[in-house]
C-alpha cells in the first residue's frame, strides 16, 4: 500500500519564471522511509509543502494515506505530522507551553494534553528544559521539540523537511537516533535532505531530485551500482601524474578523471580488487611510489554527479535572485 | 465545527496571553508608551492649548484623544505579531494542523483586543492622576470604554491583512506607522481642526479617529466641541458614525484577512 503518492506535480513561482517543480512524481510505501535528496533549490521544500497541504500545485495530483491533498486537505492534516526546515515553535514560550498548546489544537482535552506533553518531553530528553523558554535551547533541542510537536497525535505519516540542517555534528547524530526510533515504530516517513550520508543512514529508498524532477530512485546500493561499481583512486607526485594516468587508462574502460590540484587520478573500474593489484604492479614496474592508492565504493556524491552531469557548486542560469543558491552541504 | 472554530481561536488567544506572562516586559512597555503620551501631551502641550471653554481643562479634551490613538495602534501589534509568526514558520505549523481555518486570525485579534483592556485601565488611572475627571455617569464611562475596545478589535483586523501581506515584521512596523500616524494626527484628537487648511478639515471631520474621539468625549460628559468644523452629520452624530465605521471595517477586513490567511504561502 502506498502511503504517499505524488504524480506529475508542477509548481511555478513568479508567474511561471521559476519552475520549482517540473513534473515531479514519487511514492512512499507504507511503513518505509523515503529520502528525497537534492541540492538547495531542487524543489524539496515545495514538494513537502504540497504534500502537507500548505501549497497548491499548478497541476498534478497528490494523495496521502489515500486522501487527495487538494480535495480533502482537512482530513490529510489529521493524519500527518510536519516538521519544517525552520523550527516552527513559539520561541517566547517554554517547551511545555508549546506542546500543551499544540495538543489542545489537535483537540485533545486539557488533561490529555498535559499527559501527552510530558510523555513527549520525556521521549525527547527535554524534561529538564520543559519550563525554560525555547530561546535558551540549543539548536538540537529546538529541533527535537519541533519534531515532538509534530508527533502529538502519533501521525501515521511524517514529513521532515531537512531535519538536521544547521545542526552541529552531535546534534545531527542525536536527531538521527530519534528518527530511527520513530521509524522502528512503523511510521511512514518522507524526509528531505541535502546531506548524502543522512539519506544513506536513514532512508530505505532514495529519490534524487534536481530542477524539480526525480532523476533517479532506488536504494542507496542500487544507485551506487548505477554509477558503475567501484572506483580506483591514485594520488601521486606531480611529475608522475602522466604515467599514472596512462596506467589507469589501461585498467579502466571508462573516463579517467585527473585532478591536477589534488594530484589525484581516478576512474570507475569493474574488476574489483584485481584492478588494484594490476595498478600496484604497473606502478612498481615503473618505479613510481604513489602517495595514496585505494579502491573506493562510490559515494552518493559520485551518484549525483554521474546522474546530473554537474558538480556540487554549479550555478544554473535559471536561478532567480532571492532563491537559495544551489549547492551541496556536506 | 463551530464549537472547534471558537475553542481553537481561544487557544490561539491563550498562547498570545501566555507570551505576556513569559515576557512581562512586553506588557510593561506596551502600557508605558500610552502613559508617556498622557504625560507628554498633558504637560508639554497642555499649557499652550486652550480649549476656549471656561472651566474645561485641556486634559478633559486630551484623554479621549489619547485613548483612541492608543487603541487605533492595536493594529500595529497585530501586524507585527503575525508577520513574525509567519517569518518563523509558526503559521506553517498552524496551517498543517487540523484546526479551523479562521482560528489563527480570530485568536490573534481577540488577544490583541483583550490586551487593550489592560492598557486602557492603566491609561485611565494615569489620566485620573493628572486630572482627568469624566463628568458623565459610570454607565456612560463604561460604554465609552466598550466603544474603545470594539474599535481596537476592528482595527486589529486591518493589522491582520497588513501582517500577512508584508515580507517581514520590520516592514509591518513601518507600514503600520505610516497608516496610523497621519490618521491620528489629521483628526480632532489633540488640536482643534478649525485651524487646519480647509481640505484637511474635511478629511479630519470624516476621519473615523475623529468620530471616535468626538463620540468618547460625549460619553465622558463633554459637549461635542473642539473640532466641529461644520454642522455635518459625522460631527453631529459621532457615535452612530463610529459604529458604522467599525462595522464597515470589519465587514471588509474580516473576509479579506481570513482569505489571505488561507491562501498565504509563508515566506
Amino acid at each position: 500500500m502506498k502511503a504517499v503518492i505524488a504524480e506529475n506535480l508542477i509548481k511555478t513561482y513568479d508567474k511561471g519564471k521559476v519552475r520549482a517543480l517540473d513534473g515531479l512524481s514519487l511514492e512512499v510505501e507504507e511503513g518505509t522511509v523515503l529520502g528525497v535528496l537534492g541540492p538547495n533549490g531542487a524543489g524539496k521544500t515545495t514538494t513537502v509543502r504540497i504534500l502537507a497541504t500548505l501549497l497548491t500545485p499548478d497541476s498534478g495530483r497528490a494523495s496521502v494515506a489515500g486522501l487527495d491533498v487538494m480535495k480533502d486537505p482537512g482530513k490529510v492534516r489529521e493524519v500527518i505530522g510536519l516538521s519544517g526546515q525552520y523550527a516552527a515553535v513559539d520561541e517566547t514560550l517554554t517547551g511545555w507551553d508549546n506542546l500543551t498548546i499544540f495538543s489542545r489544537l489537535y483537540h485533545l482535552s486539557s488533561s490529555a494534553s498535559r499527559k501527552r506533553a510530558s510523555e513527549l518531553l520525556e521521549q525527547f530528553s527535554l524534561t529538564d528544559a520543559a519550563k525554560r523558554s525555547i530561546k535558551t535551547y540549543s539548536g538540537g533541542m529546538r529541533r527535537r521539540l519541533d519534531l515532538a510537536a509534530s508527533l502529538i497525535v502519533r501521525p501515521k505519516i511524517l514529513f521532515l523537511d531537512e531535519p538536521t540542517a544547521g545542526l552541529d555534528p552531535r546534534g545531527r547524530i542525536e536527531m538521527w537516533e530519534v528518527i530511527e526510533g520513530l521509524v522502528k515504530d512503523g511510521t511512514t516517513l518522507l524526509l528531505t535532505t541535502q546531506y548524502l550520508e543522512e539519506a544513506d543512514q536513514l532512508a530505505d529508498e532514495i529519490a534524487v531530485i534536481d530542477h524539480g524532477k526525480v532523476i533517479a530512485r532506488g536504494t542507496s546500493d542500487q544507485l551506487k551500482k548505477e554509477v558503475g561499481g567501484e572506483r580506483l583512486e591514485i594520488v601521486a607526485e606531480a611529475e608522475d601524474l602522466k604515467q599514472v594516468t596512462a596506467i589507469v587508462e589501461k585498467i579502466s574502460t571508462r573516463k579517467v578523471l585527473v585532478e591536477e590540484g589534488s594530484r589525484q587520478v581516478s576512474a570507475p573500474v569493474t574488476t574489483g580488487s584485481k584492478a588494484l593489484i594490476d595498478a600496484v604492479r604497473s606502478l612498481d614496474e615503473l618505479g613510481i611510489h604513489p602517495l595514496d592508492i585505494a579502491l573506493k565504493r562510490p559515494s552518493l556524491d559520485d551518484v549525483f554527479i554521474a546522474l546530473t552531469g554537474h558538480v556540487a557548486e554549479e550555478k544554473k542560469p535559471e536561478d532567480q535572485e532571492g532563491k537559495p543558491k544551489r549547492g551541496w552541504r556536506k | 465545527m463551530i464549537k472547534y472554530a471558537i475553542s481553537d481561536s481561544l487557544i490561539i488567544t491563550k498562547r498570545q496571553l501566555l507570551q505576556l506572562i513569559r515576557i512581562p516586559e512586553l506588557l510593561i512597555f506596551s502600557t508605558i508608551q500610552p502613559v508617556m503620551f498622557v504625560l507628554l501631551f498633558r504637560y508639554v502641550f497642555g499649557g499652550s492649548i486652550s480649549t476656549g471653554i471656561p472651566g474645561v481643562d485641556y486634559v478633559q479634551i486630551l484623554m479621549p484623544g489619547i485613548f483612541v490613538q492608543t487603541v487605533a495602534f492595536t493594529l500595529g501589534g497585530t501586524a507585527v505579531g503575525l508577520a513574525e509568526d509567519m517569518q518563523k514558520g509558526l503559521i506553517d505549523r498552524f496551517r498543517s494542523l487540523p484546526i479551523s481555518r479562521s482560528a489563527v486570525v480570530f485568536g490573534r485579534t481577540l488577544g490583541d483586543g483583550a490586551l487593550n483592556i489592560v492598557v486602557l485601565v492603566v491609561m485611565g488611572l494615569a489620566g485620573y492622576a493628572v486630572g482627568w475627571r469624566p463628568s458623565s455617569g459610570l454607565f456612560s464611562v463604561l460604554l465609552g470604554f466598550a466603544f474603545l475596545l470594539f474599535f481596537g478589535f476592528a482595527m486589529a483586523w486591518v493589522g491582520v491583512l497588513i501582517g500577512l501581506s508584508v515580507r517581514s515584521a520590520r516592514v509591518a512596523n513601518v507600514a503600520v506607522f505610516i497608516t496610523i500616524f497621519p490618521l491620528t494626527f489629521l483628526s480632532n484628537a489633540f488640536v482643534p481642526t478649525t485651524e487646519m487648511p480647509k481640505a484637511l478639515q474635511y478629511f479630519a471631520e470624516w476621519n473615523p479617529v475623529s468620530t471616535m474621539v468626538a463620540g468618547c468625549r460625549q460619553l465622558f460628559g463633554l459637549e461635542n466641541i473642539f473640532g466641529v468644523t461644520a454642522n455635518s452629520w459625522p460631527s453631529q452624530n459621532p457615535l452612530e458614525m463610529s459604529l458604522f465605521y467599525m462595522v464597515l471595517i470589519m465587514a471588509i477586513f474580516i473576509p479579506l484577512s481570513v482569505r489571505k490567511y488561507i491562501n498565504t504561502a509563508s515566506k
